[in-house]
């Protein structure tokens, strides 16, 4: 009973915070914060997966989702910023 | 005016929706129709210890293949549009001195990562994981490569076969399914009653070589990906 409360606890701040770092991502002017702010929430999504005893979808979350969407945002931003000067 | 009415509208719809599921939302107390068939017979009739792994190769593996081949559509469309010419893999990119901490920890990270990912997509039937995130893990490892090193040379000759041959050999067990046992991507092709021994490493019949194949291609088709993005980081 007590594990079931610490999950439920544990569930309830990674919600609150992906939720915060969502509008991060969205409203932040700086691009480059709002990339690291969505590779954040996928990197909480992949411990609440972890937590709701599914470790083949965290694992793909953490690798693809937090990893190397995030790197290749950083390409796609690099490049679109060389060709904007 | 018109954008933000439309805009409450799409939430008002969706909250609905969402309003819904919730409220029809009732905790199941057993498994219900073919998710009790997969959960009662799957370790029989596969052999695979990981029942997820069996459900995604063997009797959903037609989707597998699916997903395999919208990945190398990926794979394609980028290649498309970044128009990298072949000089573009020889030239030098101008980058920012890389920091000796990142150096010198890729340096003992990136063998353990790359045998990480295979013996997650070698144990993909016996423990969480499987091809797609083995595949990950290891283009995770070239990520980490090229971030140590931006100037590092990729053979992609090298990933462009391992790519083909690993999907070619994919579709070719599948085959071989039909043709040895019940039908496509059938697991077992050693035999009916070669399933091996349950929880083992060579067990489950075509399911650790199919899985094997896929984590290849994965793994070769992110870091393709990956690479060409490095390359067309030079043109200005």
């Amino acid at each position: 009973m007590n594990n079931q409360i610490l999950f439920v606890g544990i569930a309830i701040v990674i919600g609150i915070v992906s939720i915060v770092l969502s509008f991060v991502a969205i409203h932040n002017k700086k691009l480059s914060i709002a990339i690291i702010a969505a590779g954040v929430v996928s990197l909480f999504a992949s411990v609440l997966y972890l937590l709701m005893a599914a470790p083949d979808v965290a694992m793909t979350e953490a690798s693809i989702g937090s990893g190397l969407s995030t790197l290749i945002f950083f390409y796609v931003l690099n490049k679109i910023k060389r060709s904007d000067a | 005016m018109l954008r933000n009415i439309l805009i409450a509208l799409v939430i008002l719809v969706m909250g609905y929706m969402f309003y819904n599921t919730y409220s029809n939302y009732e905790t199941r107390t057993e498994l219900a129709g073919i998710s009790q068939h997969f959960a009662a017979q799957g370790a029989d009739e596969v052999g695979a210890a990981n029942l997820v792994t069996a459900i995604v190769v063997t009797y959903r593996g037609f989707d597998t293949l699916g997903e395999v081949t919208i990945l190398f559509l990926t794979a394609s469309i980028i290649a498309f549009f970044l128009k990298l010419k072949d000089d573009d893999f020889e030239g030098k990119i101008d980058h920012r001195e890389t920091s000796e901490l990142l150096v010198t920890a890729s340096q003992i990270l990136i063998p353990i990562i790359f045998l990480f990912g295979i013996y997650v997509f070698m144990n993909g039937h016996l423990t969480p994981g499987g091809g797609f995130q083995g595949g990950a893990i290891i283009a995770t490892g070239v990520a980490l490569m090229i971030l140590a090193n931006p100037n590092v040379k990729i053979n992609y000759h090298v990933i462009h076969w391992v790519e083909s041959v690993s999907g070619v050999s994919f579709v070719i067990i599948g085959i071989l399914g039909i043709v040895l046992a019940g039908g496509f991507l059938d697991n077992k092709i050693f035999g009916e009653d070669s399933l091996g021994e349950f929880g083992t490493l060579f067990s489950a019949g075509a399911i650790p070589i199919i899985y094997s194949f896929v984590g290849l291609k994965v793994g070769a088709e992110i870091s393709n990906i990956l690479n060409k993005y490095q390359k067309s980081q030079k043109e200005a």
